[in-house]
């Protein structure tokens, strides 16, 4: 019994903030007139996720949802990895690299929403990013980065990028240290060329952190509200709206919690089927 | 590397230029927050933009620090923070010495749960929470936050914990049960010491988790005195008129905490960060 009573106040906090909790909100979702309706609830099976799927604003919410994810982690990936290919280099002397470690993680030390509040001052049609580009001729108009619904969707999974990297750097830096020194020299031997030896080495070495980051990433993106949230707020006119912000506004604005909660199902139904891989990877690494 | 002077010297200089790049990239936008939160506010969107200009002062900073409201978030956000890190680190100590010194029957089962909760979207939890948390008579209070965080802080403090305790010898505590000691004495006179790094890489990753929570601070509080950092700069934005200098300023100082703790436990940090995601 010792091993349960050790592990007790984590199974009774997790069962009582998890396993019930989803319990409930599955059974929200089967269910109308839920919690501020003063009519009484009424069982209807499975009719709010034929409502949800078939709604035209749900589609575009999963199509951006997916856009942002997939890009993200594709960006994140190679930033990431070229970061940390740089912070790895002999060519440079350990303390300049360590400097530069410094400043490549820093957008990892700010916050969601002080990140939004950061861009939205940058991507500000009269700031300084609009500036620049005019004045190198990329633009030729002051741009709405953050207001024009056909700019919007980019420009947040831009800054989405920008505050995600330094999490595969990092980790792609502690793989690279642990990759041993007498592959790269069997390689060279060999007469492997630098490409060669990344494409042959280092990618196959990485290859089980890339799995890892690279799932854990578009789960984490695919449940990202706080971002879109303060820089759009899902606007304008919902070309930026994601699962998280239609659930939250469903919920919060509307009062639509049946739909609330089918949202919800869903958006755990897409990281649980995303989560399984993630699991059986790191199970893998384990072995 | 083999390779003549020449070519070494050449990709010496595409490294620094790659080097610089790439600090652009990452440290402009950072280094425009704190030089807007030297400006006044109309001097925010100046043409042509000046990094420094001749409205430089600390005004915005003593505006958010003379303010009692916004020094309240502050204040509710380290309570909530610390908070939820020391109860992380002890639950995850004991959950940690149980995976790493037990074998039981659901132990493969409760590991892989518990590296499942890690893939549940806190906005799938964010509707039931409401209700739960009214019901217990826990809305708009510090218990509600510090409860719901522990939910998304303690799988990667378990991961972590139990990686940790992995790695140290089973000989060490045989030697004290052997001497009379019982398990869970073994576990705080002798692992707990000598485990001090993994718990400050738990400590210092549990914190930042906390101190960045917005969508359960944004739902489960509901008076400006029990708002945190985050939700602070979230009301300031929601105003008339945008005091940008200000938002800066409190951003900067909502910053600070987590960078000092970045700079004093560096490797602690990138262990930290590393372990949840890689190892397991």
């Amino acid at each position: 019994m010792l091993p349960y009573a050790y592990l007790s106040p984590t199974l009774a906090l997790l069962s009582a903030l998890t396993i019930i909790p989803i319990a409930t909100v599955f059974l929200y979702s089967l269910v109308d007139n839920v919690i501020v309706n003063p009519n009484p609830p009424v069982f209807v099976g499975l009719d709010n996720y034929e409502e949800v799927l078939t709604n035209r604003k749900f589609r575009g919410a999963l199509g951006n949802t997916f856009y942002f994810a997939i890009v993200s982690v594709v960006a994140h990936f190679i930033i990431g990895l070229s970061f940390a290919l740089l912070l790895n280099t002999r060519l440079i002397g350990n303390k300049t690299k360590a400097f530069f470690r410094v400043i490549y993680i820093l957008p990892w030390v700010f916050t969601a929403s002080i990140i939004a509040i950061l861009w939205r001052l940058l991507l500000n049609p009269h700031g300084v990013i609009n500036f620049v580009l005019l004045e190198l001729g990329f633009v030729q108009e002051k741009m709405e980065w953050l207001s024009d619904r056909d700019l919007a969707l980019n420009a947040v999974t831009f800054i989405n990028i920008w505050a995600g990297y330094p999490f595969y750097m990092v980790s792609f830096l502690a793989g690279l240290q642990g990759i041993p020194d007498d592959l790269y020299e069997a390689g060279r031997v060999d007469g492997a060329n630098s490409w060669q030896l990344f494409r042959f080495i280092t990618l196959p070495q990485l290859r089980p952190i890339i799995v890892s980051l690279a799932l854990l990433d578009f789960i984490w993106t695919v449940h990202q509200f706080t971002l879109v949230w303060m820089t759009t707020g899902g606007g304008p006119m919902r070309s930026t709206e994601v699962l998280s912000t239609y659930t939250y506004k469903a919920a919060f604005s509307s009062h639509e919690y049946s739909i609330a909660s089918t949202l919800a199902m869903i958006i755990l139904a897409i990281c649980t089927f995303i989560g399984i891989f993630y699991v059986r990877n790191q199970r893998m690494a384990d072995e | 590397m083999v390779g003549s002077r020449a070519q070494i010297r050449r990709a010496k200089v595409l490294t620094w230029i790659a080097l610089l790049l790439g600090a652009c990239f990452a440290g402009l936008p950072v280094l425009w927050m704190v030089a807007s939160s030297f400006k006044s506010n109309l001097e925010i969107f100046a043409y042509p933009p000046a990094l420094v200009d001749n409205s430089f002062s600390f005004g915005a900073y003593l505006a958010v620090l003379g303010d009692p409201g916004q020094l309240r978030f502050f204040f509710n956000s380290y309570l909530v923070a610390i908070l939820v890190t020391i109860c992380t680190v002890v639950t995850s100590i004991l959950a940690g010495y149980s995976f790493s010194r037990y074998d039981f029957r659901f132990k493969r089962f409760l590991t892989l749960t518990i590296i499942g909760v890690q893939s549940v979207p806190p906005i799938t939890l964010m509707i039931p929470y409401f209700g739960l948390i009214v019901w217990l008579g826990l809305y708009n209070s510090y218990t509600a936050l510090v409860l719901t965080y522990m939910v998304f802080t303690l799988s990667y403090a378990i991961i972590m914990m139990t990686g940790y305790f992995n790695t140290l010898p089973r000989d060490l505590d045989e030697a004290v049960m052997i001497d009379g000691g019982g398990s869970f004495v073994t576990l705080w006179r002798i692992l707990v010491p000598i485990s001090l790094p993994g718990i400050v890489s738990v400590g210092v990753y549990t914190f930042m988790l906390a101190w960045n929570e917005f969508l359960f601070a944004l739902t489960l509080t509901r008076t400006n005195d029990m708002r945190t950092v985050p939700i602070g700069i979230h009301l300031l934005m929601g105003q008339h008129s945008f005091e940008w200098n200000q938002m800066m300023a409190l951003s900067v100082l909502g910053s600070l905490p987590v960078l000092i703790l970045f700079l004093l436990f560096q490797r602690y940090f990138i262990a930290g960060m590393s372990a949840g995601s890689i190892k397991g």
